[in-house]
């Protein structure tokens, strides 16, 4: 995905670590890719790919210590009213600086998998909502603030929102409590959402109605969404393109019906053969051998070899493969695809 | 049922009500209905997939066919060949029997194995319990299933912490095997578990089933792995069972209105090109202040007068599909039409 114009956030070669008292996690190892205005880039990946520590990276949240971002840059092209884009490095800026804070939650926000840990449980809904708008807005009059919170509500779903909104988190179920966190997310408009894995904690019914409303939102407000889940029928059915991570690394990265038509990387094909769908095949799964490694581990080939079973003894463990564009706009890391080029 | 030795399992009638007490005295002021009126057949060598929403009574029903719960009413009944044993009601000598012929999976490896056993001790439990086995004897058996489950003997010296999720989920599949069980409730067993891992443990499952002819309750949320894993399933909502048939003929042609909004909210990677999904509003039901007449009309589409005023009884509209709505004759319902490729395309 190199189309350098029109890109809202453009992640360069991202590295982060964690040093542990077991040792160093390599959490990111380059990871790079772009978020167009306007449209849905979805994340794949199991746990320790790396697939929240890259959202946590553009939001500025990296826990640090033990987290460090050794390498790269998380720009940010936002557009200013007298139409000049304003770039910011997110790894740059301090974070709790006030540069970032008046980024984080104005132009990027974020819906969690858990809403009932992910809001104060002593304080009301709307307060927490209006909140999330008087920081960034502190001319709005309380009354206005709570005129957009109750809106919003409304807008995402929650019944009698001028009742609701004095009601604290307990008081809603799993589901509307995603909604509020929604409604918050979206209060200030930002230009990026991230959502990380927010149907996860759901039951299937409630997760389609929070699938299709985030849909319908994004396209009343056009924001751009970084969709991230370990459910591929999930990404796929939300997202314009897709990424595919495994440790640390962004395996393959294509438009969705292209990924899904052609993956190319053994490691997204291995997840397609492996998992049961509704309306697939009946015969047998294909399990992925083996286990994920350990996170400690160090690779020096593709992180993938010991599971692959495409692999090519003496290359893939030896160094690791290079991102490369094996069909028009289908980026794969893979040394299967290195011959064609 | 003891003519019939084609059932192993038959359930009338079940029910279990959780109370909710108030105040100083702790009276008794509502019941929640976790599992009401359940009746069910399970026969021998069959995988039942037993599916629906959180606080549907899916695990309680689980619970209470292995004797967790005390049910508040109804019957349950084992015959596990040479006799049958009234579950609800059982002897001392009844229950040893019984242990041995029912054995459960849980969802969490990390919390359903004890840290401080080994493999050994934790597999080799419900031998030395039940009085079936000790010393050599009790290794010999611990270490042959425990390669019936991909470990190897090594691993017996091993305490749970050593392993990986997937490798936890084998242990304890192990140990409900060792007793050489006639029927496993496996509740939720791959949710906890990565992708890439659920396959091996849902393999490992059908191959062991078919092996050894064992009889499964598999209970889940997911839609897609029970198509993948059951025979026949069933359909609960609020406690109660709505729908029971054979899983293609289920899955093609539900018969409840709640069957058919289930299958259409599951995702596929196709969806992006369905459009705008018709999607159920609302949200289940409190379990304590239920609607008259059916529990899931608030829900339904379909719903009329009567819905409010006569509860559906389950009845068999087919042979072997069973449903409990009173117009499911009349309505034309939506199911999944399997794709022809194997890749989403």
């Amino acid at each position: 995905m190199q189309n350098t114009n029109n890109v809202l956030v453009d992640v360069q070669d991202l590295k982060v670590q964690f040093n542990l008292h077991e040792g160093v996690v390599h959490a990111l190892e380059g990871v790079s890719f772009q978020i167009q205005p306007g449209k849905t880039l979805g994340v794949i990946g199991e746990s320790g790919s790396g697939k929240s520590v890259t959202a946590q990276a553009i939001m500025g949240i990296i826990p640090s210590p033990p987290g460090k971002v050794t390498g790269g840059r998380v720009l940010l092209n936002l557009p200013e009213n007298d139409a000049s884009v304003r770039v910011v490095n997110v790894t740059e800026l301090p974070p709790s600086g006030a540069e970032i804070r008046n980024i984080r939650g104005k132009e990027v926000s974020m819906i969690f998998q858990e809403p009932m840990t992910s809001f104060s449980p002593v304080h009301t809904l709307g307060n927490q909502i209006m909140e999330a708008l008087q920081i960034h807005y502190p001319d709005v009059s309380k009354q206005e603030a709570r005129n957009r919170a109750i809106e919003m509500m409304r807008r995402v779903g929650i019944p009698r929102p001028e009742e609701r909104i004095d009601a604290y988190p307990f008081q809603f179920s799993g589901g509307m409590r995603q909604r509020a966190m929604i409604a918050m997310a979206l209060i200030c408009r930002p230009r990026l959402v991230i959502a990380d894995e927010p149907t996860t904690a759901l039951d299937v019914t409630i997760e389609a109605q929070i699938l299709e409303l985030l849909k319908d939102l994004q396209a009343e407000f056009g924001m751009s969404i970084m969709y991230i889940s370990h459910d591929l029928t999930v990404v796929g059915g939300v997202a314009d393109e897709v990424m595919v991570m495994y440790l640390g690394l962004v395996m393959e990265h294509a438009a969705t019906d292209e990924l899904f038509d052609n993956p190319l990387h053994p490691y997204t094909e291995a997840l397609w053969r492996s998992i049961p769908t509704i309306d697939g095949e009946m015969g047998r799964l294909t399990p992925i051998r083996g286990a994920l490694p350990s996170p400690f581990a160090v690779h020096k080939g593709c992180p993938f070899y010991s599971r692959c079973e495409k692999r090519i003894q003496d290359v893939c463990d030896q160094s690791r493969p290079p991102m490369i564009e094996a069909r028009p706009n289908h980026w794969v890391r893979c040394f299967l695809y290195t011959e064609s080029k | 049922m003891t003519a019939n030795t084609d059932v192993l399992l038959e359930v009338e009638g079940l029910r279990k009500y959780f109370p909710i007490q108030k105040g100083f005295f702790k009276k008794t002021v509502a019941y929640i209905k976790a599992v009401d009126d359940v009746n069910l057949r399970v026969r021998r060598g069959e995988v039942l997939g037993v599916v629906g929403e959180s606080g549907c009574g899916k695990t309680t029903l689980g619970r209470c066919l292995v004797r967790v719960y005390e049910p508040t009413g109804g019957e349950i009944l084992l015959n596990t060949g040479d006799q049958v044993l009234p579950v609800t009601d059982l002897s001392g000598e009844q229950m040893r029997i019984f242990r041995r012929s029912v054995q459960m999976i849980f969802q969490d490896p990390y919390a359903s194995l004890n840290p401080r056993m080994n493999v050994l001790e934790t597999v080799g439990e419900p031998l030395k319990v039940n009085h079936i086995a000790s010393g050599r004897e009790l290794e010999d058996r611990v270490a042959k299933v425990i390669q019936q489950v991909g470990l190897r003997v090594e691993h017996l010296r091993r305490y749970p912490h050593s392993f990986s999720g997937g490798q936890r989920q084998r242990i304890g599949i192990a140990r409900a095997l060792v007793v050489e069980p006639k029927l496993i409730i496996a509740d939720e067993p791959v949710s906890a578990l990565d992708v890439s891992i659920q396959a091996q443990i849902l393999n490992l499952l059908k191959d062991l089933q078919e092996q050894q002819n064992l009889t499964y309750i598999f209970v889940s949320h997911n839609m897609s792995v029970i198509r993948y894993i059951s025979d026949r399933i069933a359909v609960m909502y609020a406690g109660k069972l709505v729908e029971l048939g054979p899983k293609d003929e289920l899955l093609a042609r539900p018969k409840h209105p709640y069957t058919e909004l289930l299958l259409a909210a599951v995702p596929r990677a196709v969806d992006r090109r369905r459009g705008h999904r018709n999607v159920m509003a609302g949200e289940p039901p409190d379990l304590a202040r239920l609607p008259s007449g059916c529990v899931f009309r608030t829900r339904c589409k379909y719903a009329h007068d009567r819905c409010a005023e006569e509860e559906p009884q389950l009845r068999e509209l087919e042979s072997g599909h069973f449903v409990s709505c009173h117009f499911a004759e009349e309505l034309s319902l939506g199911g999944v039409i399997p794709r022809v490729k194997s890749f989403p395309a």
